[in-house]
C-alpha cells in the first residue's frame, strides 16, 4: 500500500524502488513514504551511465558516502575529493576545467564568481527552491527578521543576474549563484567538568581566569572573527563589521590578540579537527573555538564537552553547490539532476547526523526517524541511542543538542564566515600574531 | 690515438645527470627567481620587474622570523652535534666487537623505520599537561603542577628537532671515526697525552668531515621545516618556510619566491661557510 502511496507522490510509474531504498524509507517513519522515493533517474539518455561528474569541496560536505549513494540514484558517476578551503579556492579559480561541480563555502562565492568560473544555476530546473530555508533565499528568518550581515551572509551572494553573470543580483532572481547544502552555526566549545561556572559570553576566551587553557583556530580568515567576537564581548572595540574590518580595527584587534598571546592567554593555535578534539580530549585546552563534530568526537570518547550557546549569537557558515561553467548539454543536464537529488533528502538526513543541517529540512526530514529529527532540529531529549551516519553511538537517551533547535541556533546568528576586502592586509598582521 | 668516441665519451657519462639536474633543478630554481620579481594579485601573477617582494621581506616580522629559524638550527646543532659525537665515540671506541657496534648501530635506525610524523607525534602526549613527563614529576614529588612549558612551546620544537635529526649526526661522524688508524690513539696515549687531549687533538680532527656533513644535514633540514615548528610550538611559533608556505597556500607565489630565493642563500653561506673550514671532498678522498 504504501508502495502506491509512494508512487503517486512521485508522480511516475516507471521509477524502480530499490527494496533497501524502499525499507529505509518506509521505516524511517509512518507516513513519510515519501522519503523512500526520490524521483531518480529523471533523465533517461542511451549515454547517461558514461557521464562522470567530479564534485570538489570541504571534508565536511563532499562525503563519499554521498557520492555513492548519488551514483546508486542517478545512473551516473558522482565523484568527490577534498581540499581546504584555500587550496580549494586556488583550485577552482586557476583549473576550473579539472572539475564539474563545485562544493565551496559561500564567501568563496565573492572570489570566484566574478572569475567567470562557475555558472548559474536556472532556479526553474531545481525542484526545491520554495523548500529552501529563507535565510538563503531571502535573508530571513520564518519570522520576517532580517539575518545578521556581518560577513558574507549567503543571500548576498545567492542570485546572479544571468547564467553567465559574474555579479550577484541585489534580490532573488531566477538564476542562483550556487544550491545551498549544509551549514550550521559554531560557537565555544568547553569542558563543563573543569570550567563549572556556566559560560554564557565571547569573551570568556580571552579571560586571564582560563590563562594557557585557551584554543584559537589558526586560520585567518575564522580565527580573527571568533577573536573579534571576543574582544567585542569584552567591550573593547565595537565593530562596524566583524565581517569586513578596517584596516584600524584589524590592527587595534592583533594588538589585544598579541598582548593576550604574550601573556600566555593560548595554549595553542589549531589547524585541523582532529587537533582540536586532541587539544580539548587531553585537557591542554579548556574553552576554544570549536566546529560541531569536533565535540561530538570530544564526548565519544567519554569526555565531557559542551558546544556552548552564548549571548552574542553564532558565527554561522553554509555551502553551497554549483556547477562549473564549462558544463554543457547532457552533462550539464546530469548536473541538474545531481542538485536535485543533492537536496532531496538522503544527503540531508546524512549530514543532519553529524550536526549539520540541510537547507531543505523538510526534505531531510524524510530520511531521519522521528526521534533523530527531533534530537537534531526539535532540540527535543533523545528518547534512546542516538547515533552518527555510520551507526557508532554518539550520545546517550535523554541528551538533548547543545544550544537546542534549529531556530534557536540558526536564529542567533552574529556574524558569516567571510573574506574581507582588506584580506591581504589582515592575513599578513595575523601572520604577525602568529609569529609574535 | 684517442678515437672520437673515447674524446666524447666522458661527456656522454655525464650528460643524462647534466640533463636531470638542468631540467629538474636549474629551471625551476630560475624560474622561482624570475617568478620573484613578478607582481601578483589574488589569484594571478604578472610578469615585471619589481624589488617589492624582497623590500617587503625586510620587515620587522620576516627578521624575526628569520631570527627564530635560525635559532632553533643553532640550538638543535649544538645538542645534536653534542650526542652524536657522543653516541658515535661509544660506538666506535668503547664497543670493542664489531658485531656489536654493527648491531648498535642498527638499533639507533630502528626509529627510522617509523614515519618522521610518527614520531614526532609521539612527543605530544608525553610531554602533554597531563603527559607522562608530568605525571612522572608529579607522582615523585618534584613538581607541584604541571610543567607548562615542555609542550606546544620552543622547548618542544627543539625536543623534536634533535629527537629527528640527531641520527643525521651519528651516521656521518660514525663513519670518519671507524677509519681513524687506531695506532695514532696509541700513540698519543704513548706520548703522554689524557683521554680528554686525545679526543681534542686527535679523534675531532680526523672526524671533522663527519661532523661537517652532519651539521650540513642538521642545519638544513632545522631551516627548511615547516612541520614540526607548526605541531610542537602548537602553532604559537612560525619558521621562515610555514610563513611561505601561507604564502602559496593563498596564492601569493612571488613574495614565496622571493624568500625562497633569500632562504637558498643563507643556507648556502651557511654550508659554504662550513665547506670552507671542512674540505669534504678532500677528506673523504683521503
Amino acid at each position: 500500500m504504501e508502495n502506491s502511496v509512494a508512487k503517486k507522490r512521485a508522480g511516475t510509474s516507471r521509477r524502480k524502488i530499490s527494496r533497501r531504498k524502499f525499507l529505509k524509507g518506509t521505516g524511517a517513519a509512518a507516513g513519510l513514504a515519501a522519503g523512500a522515493v526520490t524521483g531518480f533517474p529523471t533523465i533517461w539518455a542511451q549515454n547517461i551511465k558514461d557521464i562522470t561528474l567530479l564534485q570538489v569541496g570541504g571534508s565536511y560536505s563532499s562525503i563519499i558516502d554521498i557520492a555513492r549513494e548519488a551514483t546508486k540514484d542517478l545512473g551516473f558517476k558522482i565523484e568527490m575529493q577534498n581540499l581546504a578551503s584555500d587550496a580549494l579556492v586556488n583550485r577552482i579559480a586557476t583549473q576550473p576545467e579539472s572539475l564539474d561541480i563545485a562544493d565551496i563555502e559561500y564567501w568563496m562565492q565573492t572570489k570566484l564568481a566574478p572569475r567567470g568560473v562557475l555558472q548559474g544555476i536556472d532556479l526553474k530546473r531545481f525542484k526545491y527552491w520554495d523548500k529552501v530555508v529563507p535565510i538563503f533565499t531571502k535573508g530571513e528568518y520564518p519570522d520576517g527578521r532580517k539575518v545578521s550581515d556581518q560577513g558574507t551572509l549567503p543571500y548576498e551572494v545567492q542570485y546572479l543576474e544571468a547564467q553567465d553573470g559574474t555579479a550577484f543580483a541585489k534580490g532573488p532572481t531566477d538564476w542562483a549563484s550556487g544550491i545551498p547544502t549544509v551549514f550550521n552555526a559554531d560557537t565555544l566549545g568547553m569542558r563543563p567538568d573543569i570550567i563549572t561556572r556556566p559560560i554564557e559570553n565571547w569573551k570568556e576566551l580571552l579571560n586571564p581566569e582560563f590563562k594557557g587553557k585557551t584554543a584559537i583556530i589558526d586560520v585567518p580568515a575564522i580565527g580573527v572573527m571568533d577573536a573579534a567576537l571576543a574582544i567585542e564581548s569584552r567591550g573593547d572595540i565595537k565593530y562596524g563589521d566583524k565581517g569586513n574590518m578596517t584596516k584600524e580595527e584589524i590592527d587595534k584587534t592583533i594588538a589585544i590578540l598579541i598582548d593576550a598571546k604574550k601573556s600566555g592567554q593560548f595554549r595553542a593555535f589549531w589547524t585541523t579537527f582532529d587537533e582540536s578534539v586532541n587539544l580539548m580530549a587531553s585537557g591542554e585546552v579548556v574553552i576554544q573555538s570549536m566546529w560541531s563534530p569536533a565535540v561530538t568526537a570530544v564526548r565519544a570518547r567519554n569526555i565531557p564537552c559542551y558546544y556552548t550557546p552564548l549571548k552574542e549569537g553564532y558565527r554561522a557558515w553554509a555551502s553551497n553547490s554549483a556547477p562549473m561553467r564549462h558544463l554543457t548539454g547532457l552533462k550539464l543536464d546530469a548536473a541538474y539532476e545531481y542538485l536535485n537529488w543533492h537536496q532531496s533528502g538522503w544527503q540531508g538526513g546524512f549530514i543532519a547526523k553529524q550536526g549539520y543541517y540541510s537547507s531543505v529540512p523538510e526534505t531531510a526530514k524524510q530520511f531521519m526517524s522521528e526521534d533523530e529529527w527531533n534530537y537534531w532540529y526539535e532540540g527535543k531529549p533523545a528518547k534512546s541511542e542516538i547515533k552518527d551516519p555510520y551507526g557508532s553511538h554518539m550520545e546517550n537517551a535523554g541528551h538533548v543538542r547543545d544550544g537546542g533547535s534549529f531556530w534557536e541556533r540558526m536564529g542567533n546568528v552574529a556574524c558569516w564566515n567571510t573574506v574581507m576586502d582588506e584580506n591581504r592586509y589582515m592575513v599578513q598582521k595575523w601572520n604577525e600574531f602568529i609569529s609574535a | 690515438m684517442t678515437s672520437p668516441l673515447q674524446r666524447i665519451a666522458p661527456y656522454l657519462q655525464v650528460a643524462p645527470l647534466t640533463l636531470v639536474l638542468l631540467i629538474f633543478f636549474g629551471v625551476p630554481l630560475l624560474v622561482v627567481l624570475a617568478v620573484s620579481f613578478f607582481d601578483y594579485d589574488e589569484f594571478d601573477i604578472y610578469p615585471a620587474f619589481q624589488l617589492t617582494n624582497y623590500l617587503e621581506l625586510w620587515s620587522p616580522t620576516s627578521l624575526n622570523l628569520y631570527l627564530q629559524t635560525i635559532t632553533y638550527a643553532l640550538v638543535t646543532w649544538a645538542l645534536t652535534l653534542a650526542i652524536g659525537f657522543t653516541v658515535a665515540y661509544f660506538l666506535v671506541f668503547h664497543v670493542r666487537s664489531f658485531i656489536w657496534q654493527m648491531a648498535l648501530f642498527l638499533l639507533c635506525t630502528v626509529p627510522f623505520w617509523t614515519s618522521n610524523i610518527i614520531r614526532m607525534i609521539s612527543w605530544i602526549p608525553v610531554l602533554g599537561r597531563n603527559g607522562i613527563v608530568n605525571q612522572s614529576l608529579i607522582a615523585m614529588g618534584l613538581a607541584e603542577r604541571p610543567l607548562e612549558f615542555l609542550l606546544f612551546s620552543d622547548v618542544a620544537v627543539v625536543i623534536a628537532y634533535v629527537h629527528l635529526f640527531t641520527l643525521f649526526m651519528i651516521v656521518p661522524i660514525f663513519n670518519s671515526m671507524a677509519r681513524i688508524d687506531r695506532s695514532l690513539i696509541e700513540a698519543a696515549v704513548d706520548g703522554g697525552a689524557s683521554a680528554w687531549r686525545v679526543i681534542w687533538e686527535v679523534i675531532i680532527p680526523l672526524s671533522k668531515t663527519g661532523i661537517a656533513l652532519g651539521s650540513i644535514f642538521v642545519l638544513t633540514l632545522v631551516m627548511g621545516d615547516f612541520f614540526v615548528v607548526k605541531i610542537m610550538s602548537g602553532g604559537q611559533s612560525a619558521s621562515v618556510v610555514l610563513a611561505l608556505s601561507n604564502e602559496i597556500a593563498v596564492l601569493q607565489y612571488p613574495p614565496a619566491a622571493a624568500s625562497a630565493v633569500i632562504l637558498l642563500i643563507i643556507v648556502t653561506l651557511m654550508v659554504a661557510a662550513i665547506l670552507r673550514i671542512v674540505d669534504v671532498r678532500k677528506e673523504l678522498a683521503g
